[in-house]
C-alpha cells in the first residue's frame, strides 16, 4: 500500500490562554490516500479549522502525531515547514487571498519564487497551470479585472503549480454565488480526475455531498467518516 | 530567495504607493543634502579662508593691548587700562630688527559725503607699511606716506565702491575734497578693485593716516598693531622681540598681546569647527526624523499588508523571507532619498560654484560615498523593527486578519 498524503494519528491541539485551555483538537485519528475527494465539515467552532491549520502545516499539533506524505512534522522547525508547504500542500482560500497589484501570471508564480525558480520557469509552469483552469486568455489580468470566479480559479492555479500532494481548499465558494460556486467545484473534480488530493473545509453539507467522503467534526473530534455515495 | 527578488519585490510595493514612498524620503533626503553641503561647501570655506589668509602674508603680527596667557586669537576690546599708542608703533619701527613693516591700525566708521551724496564706511587709519603688509594695490594715485602721518595730514585713500556710489564713473575723483564727519580729506589714491571677502565689501573702506584718525575720533591711542616678521622662519623670534621692546619702552609693563598668523587660524578653524558641528547636527537630526518616518511608514506598510504576509507564508516564503521583504524596502526607500539628496546637493553646490567661483567647491567620491553609506544605514536601522514583526506574525493569524 502506497504511502498516506495525511496520516494524523491522537492528534490534540490545545491554546492555553493565561488559566483558560481550550482543547480545539481532542485526538484525531485520520488518514487520507493520495488521489482522494473529501470534505471535512462541522459548525463553527467545531475544531474544523484548527484542523485545517494543522493539516497544512500552518499549525502544530500540540500531541499526538501527523505526517504529510510520509514527513513526520513533529519535529520540523520553521523554515522546514515553510518549506513543506511550499512544495506538498496548495491553499485555496475563501477570500482569494490574491495579491492585488500583480497579475494573475504573477500571482500563480508566487509559490515558485519561495522555490527559487528562474522567471522564465516559473512563467512556463504559471502558464500552465492557469490552463488548466480555463484562464489561458487572462495571464497579464489583474485580480481587480477578474471577476470572483476567475479569481478563485486564479487562486487555484496557485494551488496547483508547484504540483502539490495535497490541495486544501478552505470555504472556496463561500463568497461565490451558488453557479459559480459549482463550477469551482466541478473544476475540483475535473483536477481530481486528473489525480490531484482535494480536501475541501467547509460548513456547507451541500458542497460536502459533492465529493467521495465527508467527515464531520464535532467538539474537536471525528463524529463520522463515510463515503458519499453517488457522488462525482 | 535571491536578493534580485527581494529588490522586485520591494520596487512592486513602492510602485503602489509611489506620492508616500516620496514623503517618506525628504527625511532622508534633507539629511543626505545637509551631510553633503556640509562637507562640500565646509572644506571649500575652510580651503578659501586658509588661502585668503595666506595671501596676506603668513608671517604677519597683530599686536593688541590687554594681556592674555590663554591660547587663540582675540579681537581688540578696548577695555583694558594700559593702551596701545602710536609711541609704540614708533618704537617697534625704530627698535623692530626682525620686522619689515610695522602699521598702527586706528578702527572707526564715519559718514562720507561729497556735494549732497552721504555713505557711511568704515575708516581705518593706518601708517604707510599698512599697503605691503595687506598686499593692497593701488590704482592711482599713492597710499599714505610717511608724510601724511608725520603732519596729520587730512589725505584719503577709497576704494572702487566708494568712487562709484559718490562720484558715477564720470569725474576723476583723484585730488577732490570728500568730507569724513565733515571733516575736509582730499583723495590721494584709489585702491584696485578687491571684492568681497564673506560678504564683506573690501573696496567699501576708506584708508586715512592714523594721526588723522586719531584726531577724527577724538582718540589717543590706536585699535591695535600690525607688523609682519621678516620670513616664516624668524616669527617667533620676532614675537620674542616684540615683547621685549615694547615692554622695555612701556617701562616693564607687559599688558599686550601678540598674536601670529597660527592663532588667527586657530580662530578660523574654532569658527569652521563651531559650523560644522551646527551642520552636522541638522544633518543628524534630520536623518534620525527621516529614520522614524521610515519605520512608520514600515509599520503601517505591514499592518495593511498582515493578509499579504499570510498567504505568502501559506506558500512557502520562510521567516527571512519576510523579514527581508520589508528590510530591503525600508532600504530602497531610504537610499530612494538618499540619492535625491545627493542630486539636490550637486546640483547646489553647481550653483554655488557659479555665483561664487572663487569657493572651490566640489562634490568627491567620497562625499557620494558617504550619502550612499549614511541612507544605507537609515534604511537598516529604521527598517529592521517593521520588519521583525512582519516576520514574527503567525501565519494563521495573519491569515485571518481583517
Amino acid at each position: 500500500m502506497s504511502t498516506p498524503v495525511i496520516a494524523l494519528m491522537g492528534a490534540a491541539r490545545v491554546y492555553e490562554m493565561g488559566a483558560e485551555r481550550i482543547e480545539a483538537l481532542r485526538g484525531v485519528d485520520l488518514e487520507v490516500a493520495a488521489g482522494e475527494f473529501l470534505a471535512i465539515v462541522g459548525p463553527s467552532g467545531s475544531g474544523k479549522s484548527t484542523l485545517m491549520n494543522v493539516i497544512g502545516c500552518l499549525d502544530r499539533a500540540t500531541s499526538g502525531t501527523y505526517a504529510i506524505d510520509g514527513i513526520d512534522v513533529r519535529d520540523l522547525d520553521d523554515d522546514a515547514l515553510a518549506d513543506l508547504r511550499n512544495k506538498k500542500i496548495g491553499f485555496v482560500f475563501q477570500s482569494f487571498n490574491l495579491l492585488p497589484r500583480q497579475t494573475a501570471l504573477d500571482n500563480v508564480s508566487l509559490p515558485l519564487r519561495y522555490a527559487g525558480v528562474s522567471r522564465k520557469e516559473r512563467h512556463r509552469a504559471a502558464e500552465l497551470a492557469l490552463s488548466r483552469v480555463d484562464l489561458a486568455d487572462r495571464l497579464d489580468h489583474r485580480p481587480d479585472q477578474l471577476s470572483g470566479g476567475q479569481k478563485q480559479r486564479v487562486a487555484i492555479a496557485r494551488a496547483l503549480v508547484t504540483n502539490p500532494s495535497l490541495v486544501l481548499a478552505d470555504e472556496p465558494t463561500g463568497a461565490l454565488d451558488q453557479k459559480t460556486g459549482n463550477e469551482i467545484i466541478g473544476l475540483f473534480e475535473r483536477l481530481n480526475a486528473d489525480g490531484v488530493t482535494v480536501l475541501i473545509v467547509t460548513h456547507d453539507r451541500d458542497v460536502a455531498k459533492k465529493t467521495r467522503r465527508t467527515i464531520t467534526i464535532v467538539d474537536g473530534r471525528i463524529d463520522s467518516d463515510e463515503p458519499n455515495v453517488g457522488a462525482a | 530567495m535571491s536578493l534580485f527578488e527581494h529588490l522586485s519585490i520591494a520596487f512592486d510595493s513602492i510602485r503602489a504607493n509611489p506620492v508616500r514612498t516620496f514623503l517618506t524620503t525628504l527625511g532622508v533626503l534633507i539629511g543626505v543634502f545637509s551631510v553633503i553641503l556640509l562637507v562640500g561647501l565646509g572644506d571649500a570655506v575652510r580651503a578659501y579662508v586658509l588661502e585668503t589668509f595666506a595671501g596676506v602674508g603668513s608671517n604677519l603680527l597683530q599686536i593688541n593691548a590687554g594681556r592674555q596667557e590663554t591660547r587663540g586669537f582675540r579681537p581688540s576690546s578696548g577695555t583694558t587700562k594700559n593702551k596701545l599708542t602710536m609711541r609704540d608703533v614708533e618704537v617697534l619701527e625704530r627698535r623692530g630688527f626682525m620686522l619689515d613693516g610695522v602699521s598702527p591700525i586706528v578702527l572707526g566708521s564715519g559718514e562720507l559725503r561729497v556735494s549732497e551724496l552721504r555713505r557711511n564706511v568704515i575708516v581705518i587709519g593706518v601708517g604707510p607699511d599698512y599697503v605691503d603688509l595687506r598686499n593692497l594695490e593701488i590704482g592711482r594715485g599713492r597710499f599714505i606716506d610717511e608724510d601724511d602721518v608725520d603732519h596729520y595730514r587730512r589725505s584719503v585713500v577709497v576704494g572702487q565702491t566708494i568712487v562709484q556710489e559718490l562720484f558715477g564713473d564720470k569725474t576723476s575723483p583723484l585730488g577732490q575734497t570728500i568730507y569724513i564727519a565733515s571733516t575736509p580729506f582730499r583723495i590721494v589714491g584709489i585702491t584696485k578693485r578687491k571684492g568681497k571677502t564673506f560678504g564683506f565689501d573690501m573696496d567699501d573702506l576708506a584708508f586715512v593716516p592714523a594721526t588723522a584718525a586719531q584726531d577724527l575720533f577724538d582718540l589717543e591711542t590706536v585699535t591695535h598693531i600690525l607688523a609682519r616678521a621678516k620670513d616664516r622662519n624668524t616669527v617667533d623670534p620676532a614675537i620674542a622681540e616684540v615683547k621685549d621692546v615694547l615692554a622695555d619702552a612701556r617701562g616693564g609693563e607687559t599688558d599686550f598681546t601678540v598674536f601670529s598668523q597660527d592663532d588667527m587660524m586657530d580662530m578660523v578653524n574654532n569658527i569652521m569647527g563651531t559650523l560644522t558641528f551646527f551642520l552636522g547636527a541638522i544633518a543628524s537630526i534630520s536623518l534620525l526624523v527621516g529614520g522614524i518616518g521610515i519605520m512608520n511608514i514600515m509599520l503601517v506598510s505591514v499592518k495593511e499588508r498582515t493578509r499579504e504576509i499570510g498567504v505568502r507564508r501559506a506558500v512557502g516564503a520562510r521567516w527571512a523571507d519576510i523579514l527581508l521583504q520589508f528590510l530591503v524596502e525600508a532600504v530602497v526607500v531610504s537610499l530612494i532619498g538618499g540619492l535625491l539628496g545627493l542630486l539636490l546637493g550637486f546640483v547646489t553646490i553647481r550653483i554655488v560654484a557659479h555665483f561664487q567661483p572663487d569657493l572651490p567647491v566640489a562634490l568627491s567620491l567620497s562625499n557620494v560615498a558617504m550619502a550612499i553609506g549614511f541612507s544605507l544605514a537609515v534604511g537598516v536601522l529604521s527598517g529592521v523593527f517593521p520588519a521583525l514583526r512582519a516576520a514574527d506574525l503567525d501565519p494563521v493569524d495573519a491569515l485571518r486578519y481583517e
